[in-house]
């Protein structure tokens, strides 16, 4: 089925199978393999993405449902070469120990602070209740969304 | 995984996608946000031949003040439940409800509809909606009929949906400030409920539902006759799991969730008192 979808400002028209699942359609087809596949069984949130603006975890959502629609991957979070304030505050706050997370988590965080720009330390433990990292234990993972939010 | 080929059709109205399921007979599926379907159909568990995808039937997604009840559109998020304004006001119950269904992620995209038409016995809304005593409205190729909650859960993942019917609106009667609670136990954020209660009391009244007690949503009818007659709240909560038939899992034996209930009742009736 031909969708047409906007990819980190790109424009792309696709004849995809139905069954192909957004997030193999953006790591396979466009190549962008920033966004991991941890669990695909939409718990671990590794695989989020934004469609219109807001967080989803892409192995839950066919390309096909994502026609015409705008998607933001991590990869498309820098601008000109400079890396968002997220995923600044990532790298001063230690919010990553192997990585394997944290575009979802970036990508989660940056959804997040979009419905509630200055979350309490609960709200942004609550807003990430749907990425699981197994390394940092979170604290620093909250503490850069912190960091990020307060604009340090 | 990926799931099994299937056709793919897409209805722009409610109509069309009943007439759409109407062509295709048993084998076809609606898809809305597809958090229930499609996980289910990565593993194999659902094989549908044909989705039809109802998720850009966008007047289906509203939340409405009709007098007695709030009317909330079959399309209508999670995320949109959880922060409309109008149910924080009129059903705060079922508002902060959907904001423990899943996570964010999964908020953005499920409907409401959806999780009703799953009728999955451990998902949060439809107890909620049970225990506030919603009527769902279906639309079928001969037009529109109301199903109270409480006729409409049949089993396990089965409603009182005909094969060709596609439930379009929720109607929440205003709870007219009343207190209520909803007590979710899991052991990890995003989980379903081991055990879960919706409950709400307004003078002598109440209306108690539990989550994953058995193979629907429950109504702990025994706990309100109980209140209704007198009894205190620790003694009506001993009631919990009267109506129920618990299932043993990997989470929880069915002594554990029969003890829950009743912890959890105790609670949230007495922060429903409050």
């Amino acid at each position: 089925m031909k969708i047409r979808v906007t990819v980190n400002g790109t424009v792309h028209d696709s004849d995809v199978e139905p069954r192909t699942l957004l997030v193999h359609y953006v790591r396979d087809v466009l190549g962008l393999t920033g966004t991991n596949i941890g669990c695909d069984t939409s718990s671990c949130g590794a695989c989020s993405l934004h469609v219109n603006g807001e967080a989803v975890k892409s192995c839950t959502m066919l390309a096909v449902q994502a026609d015409g629609t705008d998607i933001t991957t991590i990869e498309g979070l820098a601008v000109d070469g400079e890396m968002h304030p997220m995923q600044q505050a990532f790298m001063q706050n230690h919010g990553l120990q192997c990585g394997y997370c944290t575009p979802g988590m970036v990508m989660a965080a940056t959804s997040l602070l979009k419905e509630n720009p200055h979350p309490t330390e609960q709200e942004v433990r609550l807003g990430l209740e749907g990425n699981l990292c197994r390394c940092t234990g979170y604290h620093n993972i909250v503490k850069s969304v912190l960091a990020c939010a307060a604009g340090e | 995984m990926i799931p099994a080929a299937f056709e793919y059709v897409r209805a722009e109205s409610a109509g069309e996608a009943i007439s759409l399921i109407g062509q295709h007979g048993d084998e076809a599926k609606f898809l809305a946000g597809g958090h229930s379907l499609l996980p289910l159909m990565k593993l194999r568990l659902a094989q549908p031949s044909v989705l039809v995808d109802i998720g850009r039937v966008r007047d289906l997604s509203y939340i409405r003040d009709a007098g007695d009840h709030i009317a909330i559109g079959a399309l209508t998020r999670h995320m949109d439940v959880e922060t409309s304004a109008l149910l924080k006001q009129h059903v705060p119950l079922l508002a902060h409800a959907a904001g423990h269904v899943g996570d964010p992620q999964v908020r953005h995209r499920g409907t409401m509809g959806g999780t009703i038409a799953h009728a999955d016995p451990a998902s949060d809304l439809p107890a909620t909606t049970l225990a506030l005593g919603a009527t769902y409205v279906a639309q079928g190729p001969n037009g529109t009929r109301e199903i109270a909650a409480a006729d409409f859960y049949q089993g396990f993942l089965t409603s009182a949906l005909a094969p060709d019917e596609m439930l379009t609106e929720v109607r929440v009667p205003k709870m007219q400030g009343a207190g209520w609670s909803f007590q979710k136990f899991n052991r990890r954020a995003q989980d379903w409920a081991i055990v879960g209660v919706a409950a709400w009391r307004r003078n002598g009244s109440a209306g108690v539902a539990l989550v994953n007690m058995g193979s629907t949503p429950i109504m702990a009818n025994a706990v309100s006759a109980a209140l209704a007659g007198g009894a205190s709240v620790a003694d009506a909560a001993q009631l919990a799991a009267d109506d129920a038939e618990p299932q043993s899992d990997l989470n929880a034996s069915i002594e554990y969730r029969t003890h829950l209930a009743k912890v959890l009742v105790r609670r949230a009736l007495e922060e429903a008192s409050n």
